[in-house]
């Protein structure tokens, strides 16, 4: 019965008007409209986000991007103020309804931030904490499961050594990829990430870069990023975002060579942003 | 246009240093001065018999103030199980639950401030009238109750500002991690301001350790050893108070053994406090 009402909703939903065709739909976003306060800050948003592929969010400062992101883990729910209107579908199921459990819902999309977040607590224990959040582990599967976490973020020959060194003793691009490590740890289905480069040096950015890429065939990425050419070296889709609207989104390589609108066109070609 | 006078400047600024100096000067001459009297006339005073035996009458060699060192620190510990946890919850609250409700936390805060500024001996009245007059009895317990009334505003303080500077991206990530509200506050945001709120609380209870006011209507005194706090409680400052009124000249060394005790006491709180706050924070 729930079952058959998911597909309903997937028929319904994966082919949005105007949206570009997409095989699997991960997540899909129904007239989303966002407010801090009275202020709106996205209007109608409509999106499909392709499973294992890797969409990138792009557009100038205070246009909505990272706004956007934050609805998917319902993020934004810390603050005061902040509300989410429309819909937003995991796997077919409205995450905005009231009878989603947030706890699950944020197991099941992970997110990375700009600035480095690691934990005050030693290497080991940053991924192991988000571990014991959600699954009861004895000592050795719980060692297993850190270095797998750690060897998928391609961290693991960097810090085997370490572990027990404090998280904030790393380099900006090892403690990011501890962030990556400590949210892939819990087996998500989506990653989030909202410039999660922005803060490092071009060297880290490219083993950021290159993890991403590794990563989209177990998870679907959405990325937020300022920078244009890391939309289109990484991302299969690329959303271009203005003032709150999505003004164009399709597959990266058209959104960069033959964009539709003339707003696209000017933002990608440099000529505001 | 005519220019300033560059002389009258360079005058202007040596005196304004000079004015500096000599005030900050004064506050240090001031601390030394005591410290040094304190640490002279109390040295005189510490023996062994000091710390172990019990008050004699004036005028007989030797006792001690043993009673009185185990009463205070019993009255502190106490005061602290009191009012270190109650003030680290209301400052919690102030920080990162109470947003939730705008209009309660600011009054919470100003009340908390005024309750920082009332004398302590008012707020020994006051537990006089709650816990002494209907037991009858002054008793250790109240001591420790007006302690903790006076510690409560400065943890809770202490807490909100330490918590506050917890930055909010370590709480977005805790819970973008599916971490409930209560875990990412006690695991994550206090562990981030762990040294912070240790050092508030040391210093907590070393502001309180010298009170001397709210514990003479409270813990009272008492020259015997003290087997509960349900009794009047010997304690070293309210002694200090009676020996250094006293016109008996071993009395009076006593009362400068006791202030030299506090005084390390205190000292050494505040140091360990500097100590924490100083250590690599991770």
């Amino acid at each position: 019965m729930r079952r058959a009402k998911q597909v309903a909703i997937h028929r319904e939903t994966g082919s949005g008007k105007g949206l570009p065709e997409i095989n699997r739909v991960k997540i899909a976003v129904r007239n989303l409209d966002f407010y801090y306060g009275n202020k709106i800050a996205l209007i109608d948003n409509n999106i499909n986000i392709a499973e294992n592929k890797v969409t990138a969010i792009i557009g100038p400062s205070g246009c909505g991007k990272s706004t956007h992101l934050r609805v998917y883990n319902r993020i934004y729910e810390l603050y005061r103020n902040q509300y989410a209107n429309g819909e937003v579908f995991l796997d077919g199921q409205n995450i905005l309804s009231e009878s989603q459990d947030i706890i699950d819902l944020r197991r099941r999309v992970g997110m990375i931030f700009q600035k480095p977040t690691p934990f005050p607590m030693t290497v080991f224990e940053n991924i192991a904490y988000g571990l014991r959040l959600h699954y009861r582990l004895g000592r050795a599967e719980m060692e297993l499961r850190v270095e797998k976490a750690l060897r998928a973020a391609a961290l693991w020959d960097e810090v085997k050594d370490m572990l027990d060194h404090p998280g904030t003793a790393l380099s900006g691009g090892q403690q990011q990829r501890i962030c990556i490590a400590r949210a892939i740890a819990v087996e998500p289905e989506v990653l989030l990430m909202d410039e999660p480069t922005s803060a490092l040096d071009p060297a880290a950015t490219a083993k950021i870069e290159d993890l991403i890429t590794a990563l989209k065939a177990k998870y679907t990425i959405v990325i937020v990023t300022h920078n244009m050419q890391q939309a289109a070296r990484v991302s299969d889709y690329t959303a271009f975002f203005y003032e709150g609207h999505i003004v164009e989104f399709d597959h990266t390589d058209i959104i960069f060579t033959k964009p539709k609108e003339k707003q696209t066109q000017d933002y990608i070609t440099g000529r505001f942003g | 246009m005519r220019l300033r006078s560059l002389k009258i400047r360079k005058v202007f600024d040596l005196a304004i240093k000079i004015i500096a100096g000599v005030s900050a000067g004064i506050g240090i001459v001031a601390l030394f001065w005591i410290l040094i009297s304190v640490f002279r006339h109390g040295f005189k005073a510490i023996n062994w018999s000091f710390f172990t035996s019990l008050p004699t009458p004036p005028g007989m060699i030797g006792g001690g103030l043993a009673n009185a060192i185990v009463g205070t620190l019993m009255i502190t510990v106490v005061a602290t199980l009191i009012g270190v946890p109650v003030g680290l919850m209301a400052g919690t609250y102030l920080s990162e639950f109470g947003s939730d409700s705008s209009k309660l936390v600011p009054a919470i805060r100003f009340f908390s401030n005024v309750l920082m500024g009332i004398p302590s001996i008012i707020v020994g009245v006051f537990v006089y009238t709650i816990l002494v007059r209907p037991t009858g009895h002054f008793s250790g317990y109240a001591g420790a109750v007006s302690l903790a009334i006076i510690m409560f505003p400065v943890v809770a303080r202490t807490t909100e500002d330490m918590l506050t500077m917890v930055p909010n991206s370590l709480k977005e990530a805790a819970l973008a991690l599916g971490a409930p509200r209560w875990k990412v506050t006690l695991q994550i945001v206090f562990r981030a301001a762990r040294s912070g709120l240790v050092t508030g609380s040391l210093l907590a209870v070393a502001r309180v350790s010298g009170e001397t006011a709210p514990l003479l209507f409270t813990a009272l005194n008492n020259p015997y050893w003290v087997f509960s706090l349900n009794d009047p409680t010997p304690n070293l400052t309210v002694t200090i108070f009676n020996y250094a009124m006293s016109p008996y000249p071993d009395w009076q060394q006593q009362a400068w053994g006791a202030s030299l005790l506090i005084t390390i006491g205190v000292l050494l709180l505040f140091i360990l406090g500097r100590a924490i706050v100083r250590e690599r924070r991770y």
